[in-house]
């Protein structure tokens, strides 16, 4: 057997944009029946490579040889016409058209009259479709399909305009477990028939399922690639996060703070067996008084999801909350303020700040009816708030009245804290505290943090920074597709034995993985 | 004055936009009576401005509860079909006496704010959407009411639309009262900076646990009412209840006073003194070009050129 030919090959290829060097001389290659494994953790880099292989973006260096011939695609279009097609984690077809004219979109069989030839788009849609496991009516429109339904639509319809490279963006992160199982045998058969896939997920148990090489991104270059087989799940893992285990080991840990929190206290929060369709599948947790209990895993695991599940602002399928013994309304964020839980959001931008109002409403905005009688606010009580809190978080705004808008990262963050400890909060949920803000900011957020636990507040912390992760937190509580896969307390939390929970390695967790594969 | 004149005399663009999107509805109305004032025969006579108030007030009215929609990030378009729903049921119920009547124009008003503020807030039909349908249905509705024009005699209802004290009418009064109540609203409770919250950025103000539902409802009933209250007192002025025409277009003049004005329309900010001096710039430039005898159309243009205007300089300060 000939060596399979190789379809793509990327070299050295950069993508800058102001102030983020998003790509950074990275090269890949693919094979005829190939599928490779693209990872990474967020702002790695997966989402720009593939927007410039599909000619969304255009490279400010280094080249794309398809098929042989130095390519340059303007549009995602022209990328689709020549051969490379891809499946986004959004459906990106016309959910008002049929499941028949999605399918032929653009290429409509036509008779000698040169008007459509419905009868005969129905007939082969329903025939290729059925090749897929997906048996409907093609005449329906498409947004009558469930999600994963119409997901093999827009996979059959990458595959059915000639594609030779198909690219899968967390294709599954909307499946059910059964709807995944027929994306892989999909996958299969286009391996076998030459086709290279490029399959990004988080999903470790995916990728090992269904992905024969990997590339591994971090923070914009290529770090590892080669045989998946050849890497291990922890070092899978370690390299995606940039942590050396060798490293960890020699130097240990520095832990700078001792336990807070009174391990025999009642809790502060409990959650029990939180559910979520597709995002949490009976997550438990407790957080005590004067603990800060970190939530590990990767992108995706639903750390967000638990979060937000108990601050009231995701809808529960199942599940309860209780709030210092108190059980919570779910599914209320003003039910879940009053009983004292309060959540930092991790998009700052989009759901923390109100960018048009000053850093005065914006402390004020949650606390607001607690200073107010009768729809009046006291101005001077707000202003008390105001004051003590820009001086306690030492928020830097030429003066109360400027726009939230204008300050910087941290600062916008110390504004939202100021929010919601003005509260008064029990509980402190905090999603990426320290994302995006400048290292003096995040220092001084990490020390209040530790302040706020000793004070007898329970924090719940989220963080992909995994040393902010370990030395922040008491005890780890680690999620991974939706479930609690493991807890670390006292001496365990350790960087590495949080990478081996996350990877998965115990002896439970490899038969689950061999059931993949064979299923 | 030499001084004064050379700071201000390095004038960026940004720097000209921001004081025209600040400051331009003032200096429109201001140069208005300025150029009336040399122009216009009679211009400057108690009865002309009289005139002009009394006309513009319920516009004014009207553009009070619009800016409270628009600073929510909505519109609504059912301001001059409750206008005429306040005709008919105004007619309908004046045999009972005019508290009566206004007691029931109230519920009716606030029951087609309750439905808007309901569909936009609960079902999440897209303010524009849903503010049309209860346009069409609420102009139905004053209609099946009321099909025809019906002349109205009631001495207490004559004396509201044309009666006055201490030498200002009562539309007037009412007006101005209302721009001030609501400018305190914004300005001093927790309501007002809730809708200003929820109007920047609603996901954020669902997270920080604010009340989006309550507010949103409330102020399409207040829009409603405040339509309403337009409605009553411009038949109160016609001694006459007219559902056909009543308040057609208003909905159009209500959001051309409110962004002339300096509101923008992406919500997040309320500006009710600039609503009020947009209603006054539009209704002064109508009056100069009628009185000089200029065709409707151009008064049509006239206003196209203030709302562009009024729209470009808002995007300076957006970009800046």
């Amino acid at each position: 057997m000939a060596p399979p030919a190789e379809v793509l090959a990327v070299r050295g290829l950069s993508k800058t944009f102001p102030g983020v060097r998003a790509l950074d001389d990275v090269d890949l290659t693919l094979h005829a029946g190939e599928v490779h494994a693209l990872i990474g953790e967020n702002g790695a880099g997966k989402s720009t490579l593939i927007k410039l292989l599909t000619g969304v973006y255009r490279p400010d260096a280094g080249e794309v040889v398809f098929q042989g011939r130095t390519v340059s695609f303007g549009t995602p279009l022209e990328a689709q016409k020549a051969g490379i097609s891809t499946i986004y984690q959004e459906v990106n077809l016309i959910p008002l058209l049929s499941v028949a004219r999605n399918l032929f979109l653009g290429r409509e069989p036509r008779n000698r009259f040169g008007v459509l030839d419905m009868a005969r788009m129905n007939r082969e849609a329903e025939e290729t479709l059925g090749t897929y496991g997906v048996r409907v009516d093609v005449r329906r429109p498409l947004r009558t399909l469930g999600v994963g339904a119409q997901q093999m639509v827009a996979l059959a319809r990458a595959v059915a305009t000639d594609a030779r490279i198909v690219i899968m963006d967390e294709p599954t992160s909307s499946l059910e477990p059964r709807e995944v199982e027929t994306l892989f045998a999909v996958i299969r058969r286009l391996r076998d028939a030459g086709i290279a896939v490029v399959y990004v997920s988080h999903r470790l148990d995916e990728l090992y399922a269904v992905c024969s090489t990997v590339t591994v991104l971090r923070d914009g270059r290529r770090v590892h690639h080669g045989r998946l087989a050849d890497l291990d799940r922890l070092s899978l893992v370690s390299t995606m996060l940039g942590r050396e285990l060798g490293e960890v080991r020699a130097e240990g840990l520095t832990k700078f703070t001792g336990d807070h929190g009174a391990a025999d206290a009642e809790p502060v929060l409990a959650a029990t067996e939180l559910t979520v369709p597709h995002k949490l599948h009976g997550v438990s947790l407790t957080v005590r008084p004067g603990e800060v209990v970190g939530l590990g895993g990767l992108l995706g695991s639903g750390r967000t999801e638990t979060a937000k599940a108990v601050a009231g602002a995701l809808p529960l399928r199942s599940g309860t909350v209780t709030v210092a013994g108190v059980p919570l309304r779910t599914g209320s964020t003003p039910a879940a303020l009053r009983a004292g839980v309060s959540l930092l959001p991790e998009d700052r931008k989009s759901e923390g700040i109100v960018p048009g109002l000053s850093v005065r409403e914006n402390i004020a905005l949650a606390v607001l009816p607690r200073l107010s009688r009768f729809g009046l606010v006291s101005e001077s009580r707000v202003d008390s708030i105001v004051d003590t809190f820009i001086e306690r978080l030492r928020i830097k705004a030429s003066s109360p009245h400027q726009k939230v808008g204008e300050l910087s990262g941290g600062n916008q963050q110390k504004v939202l804290l100021a929010r919601w400890l003005a509260m008064n909060p029990k509980v402190l949920l905090l999603d990426e505290p320290t994302r995006g803000i400048d290292v003096g900011a995040k220092a001084e957020v990490q020390k209040l943090v530790d302040e706020l636990a000793a004070d007898g507040l329970g924090v719940l912390l989220i963080s992909s920074d995994l040393e902010e992760l370990i030395e922040g937190s008491d005890r780890v509580v680690v999620l991974k597709d939706g479930s609690v896969v493991g807890e670390l307390a006292g001496d365990d939390v350790t960087e590495e034995k949080l990478m081996r929970t996350i990877a998965g390695d115990g002896p439970a967790r490899d038969t689950v993985k061999e059931a993949v594969v064979d299923g | 004055m030499a001084e004064a004149t050379l700071r201000t005399l390095p004038l960026d663009k940004a720097r000209v936009l921001h004081w025209l999107q600040r400051y331009g509805v003032y200096a429109g109305v201001a140069a208005l009576l300025v150029v009336n004032t040399v122009i216009t025969p009679y211009f400057l006579t108690v009865e002309n401005f009289r005139t002009q108030a009394v006309q513009v007030a319920p516009v004014i009215i009207v553009a009070l509860g619009m800016a409270l929609v628009i600073g929510t990030e909505g519109v609504d378009l059912s301001v001059g079909a409750v206008m005429a729903l306040a005709a008919s049921v105004t007619a309908l119920y004046l045999g009972y006496g005019l508290l009566p009547a206004l007691l029931a124009v109230a519920l009716f008003a606030a029951g087609v704010g309750l439905a808007g503020g309901a569909l936009v807030a609960f079902v999440g039909v897209q303010p524009i959407v849903a503010t049309l349908a209860l346009m069409v249905g609420g102009r139905g509705l004053a209609l099946v009411l009321l099909p025809q024009l019906k002349d109205l005699r009631n001495p207490a209802l004559a004396s509201l639309g044309s009666g006055d004290l201490l030498g200002f009418p009562y539309l007037i009064l009412i007006a101005a009262a209302l721009a001030l109540l609501l400018g305190f609203v914004m300005r001093r409770t927790t309501f007002g900076r809730q809708l200003l919250a929820i109007g920047d950025s609603r996901p954020a103000a669902q997270l920080a646990g604010l009340p989006v539902r309550r507010v949103l409802i409330t102020v399409y009933v207040v829009s409603a009412l405040l339509a309403a209250v337009a409605g009553v007192l411009a038949t109160a002025r016609l001694q006459a209840s007219d559902p056909t025409s009543l308040g057609n277009l208003m909905e159009l003049s209500a959001i051309t006073a409110v962004v002339v004005g300096g509101t923008p329309l992406t919500g997040g900010r309320v500006n009710i003194a600039g609503t009020v001096a947009g209603a006054v710039l539009i209704q002064l430039l109508t009056a100069t070009l009628i009185k000089h005898d200029l065709p409707p159309s151009w008064t049509q243009i006239a206003q196209a050129i203030v709302i562009v205007a009024a729209v470009y300089a808002a995007r300076g300060r957006g970009k800046r």
